[in-house]
Formats: structure tokens, sequence, C-alpha cells
């Protein structure tokens, strides 16, 4: 069943259509269809293993990695088929940057974890501006200023939440669409945690965002449209002042309100 | 609905549904014997009115105490959310029909051993049974969380209003006619007064529970296009 807040077809960014996922024929996804708005902050909530991840992972086909994963259904971006031949992955990827739960930036300093995607993407012509791009993914990372006098550190002196930062500055870097985040900030401290999602909160001006969370308050303060899985299914989807305050499903009740389903 | 995992988190809000059906018990009997001591121009019954005042204004502080340590603590969502803030507003409204009581209770001591008038205040005794109906019927729907009985409340207040309308066009009149026995038709005005205000808080005890239940806020739906 397609479940769609969203009034305006040309606000999505993101079209599911009975995605199902496996894992050795386990099924892990099923029959998953739902739209991602564009420059909106959407959440997937629910109980470990009910396929969170593996939905976040399917939108820019990480799930192949995995090698006994098998994938149907239909994800467009911005009304492409992402699965459709001629698509090159790693070109998805830059599209459709992702962030994990540990924060893991490479063994290199703070300038060269930022540099890293550009480097890839433009050997020669844009080196010139690669201080500035560097920069500029540092200050919309909200790490400029804890960082810019010692840009040649090694990025694992950080702590743990500037690291997330610093992460999350090397995915912005290459300029994706979509910014997935799987539970960014469940490893870091309450101060770190709010850091993250104030911003979260300036990045969606300029990105779609994908966040799962176990944290349902998180989800309650970070985002505009919440979905809520369980056992692989789509439960419920819909605003998130809606989902939090007034959930149609008794599921979806049952889970936000801590109570045994 | 079924139970938290948490037992303490269902301890807490079944205590403050009890606080608020206790409040609720308090002020109904309080609106009930402030009318009888209007009309029997009954002292005694009216002091014990104002005795319950204090009991309702505790549980009140209580009540929002409550909610805002499960707000702070718990951070509620859906069902549980929505009671919280019912139970906040219900709690405010019902320590209001309280003071409405305790004003009719006022005038029934300024009252004691005077002549009852001689319809024995018919209209006023009308008034208050349709008023006490109103309120236990919002007090009943908020019990048992029933959002149609709670809906049918907004149309006994249009019969309220037009009885304290009634009352307050016949006494003006009479006042007019019989310059004397002004005291006794001001305090019928107030009391009527009281009584139209005290339906007022039962239609939005009906509202809180029509939103409790349904997640929909039915007030000023004008405004909202509604
Ligand atoms: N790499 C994998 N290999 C096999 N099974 C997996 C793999 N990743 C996830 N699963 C299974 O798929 C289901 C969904 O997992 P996941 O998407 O990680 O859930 P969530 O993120 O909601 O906790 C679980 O039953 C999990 O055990
Ligand atoms: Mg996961």
């Amino acid at each position: 069943m397609l479940q769609t807040p969203i009034a305006d077809a040309a606000q999505i960014c993101l079209r599911v259509r009975g995605l199902t996922v496996a894992y050795a024929e386990e099924p892990a996804l099923q029959g998953i269809s739902l739209d991602i708005p564009r420059h909106q902050v959407t959440a997937f909530i629910g109980p470990s293993g009910c396929g969170k991840t593996t939905l976040l992972r399917s939108f820019n086909r990480m799930n192949e990695l995995i090698e006994d994963a098998r994938t149907e259904g239909v994800i467009e971006l911005e009304g492409c088929n992402i699965f459709q031949a001629g698509v090159d992955p790693a070109q998805l990827r830059r599209q459709v940057g992702m962030v994990f739960q540990r924060p893991n930036p490479f063994p290199k300093s703070i300038y060269d974890n930022v540099a890293y995607g550009l480097r890839i993407q433009s050997s020669s012509s844009r080196a010139a501006n690669l201080d500035q791009e560097v920069e500029s993914a540092l200050r919309r990372a909200a790490l400029w200023d804890e960082v810019a006098d010692r840009l040649d550190a090694p990025a694992l002196t950080l702590s743990g939440g500037q690291q997330q930062r610093l992460v999350i500055a090397r995915a912005i870097a290459v300029k994706p669409a979509v910014l997935l985040l799987d539970e960014p900030a469940s490893a870091l401290d309450p101060i770190s945690t709010l850091k993250i999602e104030q911003l979260i909160h300036q990045l969606k001006s300029n990105y779609t965002i994908i966040i799962v969370t176990h944290n349902m308050q998180q989800a309650a303060r970070v985002s505009d449209f919440t979905a809520f899985l369980n056992a692989g299914r789509l439960v419920e989807y819909g605003p998130a002042e809606a989902v939090f305050t007034n959930p149609k499903e008794r599921q979806t009740e049952d889970y936000i309100t801590g109570r045994r389903g | 609905m079924s139970e938290h995992i948490s037992e303490s988190y269902d301890l807490e809000l079944r205590n403050v549904r009890n606080a608020l059906m206790e409040m609720g018990g308090v002020v109904e009997q309080q609106v009930r014997s402030a009318c009888h001591a209007f009309v029997a121009h009954d002292a005694e019954l009216a002091g014990l009115v104002r005795v319950a005042d204090q009991r309702v204004n505790q549980l009140e502080l209580e009540i929002d105490d409550q909610c805002v340590q499960i707000i702070a603590r718990r951070q509620p969502a859906a069902t549980d959310l929505r009671t919280l803030v019912a139970a906040m507003k219900a709690s405010t409204d019902l320590e209001r029909v309280g003071d409405e009581a305790d004003r009719i209770a006022k005038m029934a001591s300024g009252l004691a051993g005077a002549e009852p008038p001689l319809d024995q205040y018919g209209d006023v005794r009308r008034l208050s049974t349709d008023v006490i109906k109103m309120l236990s019927a919002s007090l009943d729907a908020l019990a048992r969380q029933d959002a149609e009985q709670a809906a049918a409340i907004k149309q006994a207040d249009s019969a309220v209003d037009a009885g304290y309308d009634a009352i307050l066009r016949e006494q003006l009149a009479a006042m007019q006619e019989h310059p004397h026995n002004i005291e006794q038709r001001l305090s019928i005005i107030w009391a009527a007064r009281s009584l139209e205000r005290i339906g007022d808080h039962a239609k939005n005890i009906g509202e809180y529970v029509v939103y409790l239940v349904e997640g929909e806020d039915v007030r000023h739906q004008k405004l909202r296009g509604g």
C-alpha cells in the first residue's frame, strides 16, 4: 500500500515503489512504497531489526555490497530509476551521501578528509578551488570555527561529536542531493547530539535528509515527516506532528507511547 | 489501551486520571449544593461549598504538578500526550466551575433569613437542573472517554444560554415594575450568570474529550475553517 503525505508531486525527491529486500531469502523489507519530499527531514523509526537501515541503504544501492542481498522494486531519484542499467553506483553514492552511527573519519588530516571526495571527483580542474570548497563544507557542517586553526591535525584527534560533523562535511563537500543519516547521534553525548540536530535543521534547506533513529524524541524533534516501520513493512507515514500526537495505526501508537504491542 | 512497558508510567497516568475524577466529583457536588443553598437560603450548606473550594484548588495544583512531571520525565506522545493536555485544561475549567459555585454559595449566605420569592426560584431551579446535567455529562464523557457523548454537550449549551437570557430579561423587567427587592433580583441574575458560565466550562470539557479521543481540536471551528 502506498502511503504518501505529500500532496504535490513536484515536491517528491525520492519515489519508492514495491521495494522488497531479502538477505539470503530472508525478507528484510516487504513491498515498501513511499515518497520522500525534497529539502525536508524524513525520519524512519521502528524497533531494531525492522529494516530501517536496509531501507536507508537502498537509496544509494549500498545493499549491493552485501553478497546475498536481493532487491526488487523501483526507487526513483528525481524521476530516474536508480536500479536502471547504466546508473553508476559510485556516481549515485556521491549524489546520495551517507553518514553512519559511529563517526568514521579516515586516518588523515581534517583537511584531507573533506577534500577526499572532491579530489576523486575532479582530479585537476577544481583543485584551485579546493581550499574554498573545504572551508565551505566545514562551515555548512558547523565545524569551521572549531577547526579553522588546525586543518592539518589528524581527524582522529577530534571529539566524537566533531568527528561526526566532519563526516557530514565530507559527505556534503561533493554536493549531494540527498543525505542519509543512520543513527548519527547514538554514539554521542547530549550536547553533541543537540549540535547534530541543529545542523540537520540547517542543512535541510539545501539537502533532502533521511534519518534513521531509534530515539523517538529525536525523530519528533528533527523530522518533518515520520515513517514507522515494523517487521519489514511500512505501517504508517505522515507529517511528524500527526504521527507523534495522533497516529492512525494502533501499532504506531503502541510503539511511540512505549506500550506492549 | 494496552499497558506501558514501564509500569510506573501507567501508575503515574492513572494518578492523574484519579485526581481529575476526584476533582470532577467534588466540583459537581459543589454546584449541586450551591444551587440548593441558593434556592433554600441555606447558609450552612453554602458554608460547606466554600470549604470544598480549598480541596478543589489543591487538586488543580496536584494535577498540574503531576502532568508537568510526566511531560518532563516521560516525553509522552500520542494518546498519553493528549490525555495530559486534556487533563490540564479540564482541571482549569473545573477549578473555575468551583469558583462559580463559590459565588453562588456566597449569595446564598447573603440571602439567609430572607423570605424566598413566591415562585420559589422556578427559573433558576430549571436552569440549574440543565447545567448540572451538562456538567455531569461532561464528567461522564471524560471518565469514559466518550467522544459522542462529549459532542452532544454542545447542543445543551444553547438551551442554557437561552435560559439565562430569559431570566435576565424577566428580572430586569420586574425590577422596573417593582423597584423594591432589587437586591434579591440581582442575586438571581448573578446566580443565573454563574450557572451559564458553568455550562460554558462543561462545554469546554466536552471539547477536550473529543480532542483526547479523536485527536481533533473542535474549538473555534470557524477560525480553522472547519
Ligand atoms: N548484512 C546482513 N545480512 C543478513 N541479514 C541482515 C543484514 N543486515 C540486516 N539483516 C537483517 O535484516 C533485518 C533488518 O535489519 P536492519 O535493516 O539492520 O534493521 P534496523 O536498522 O531497523 O535495526 C534484520 O532481521 C537483520 O537481521
Ligand atoms: Mg539500523
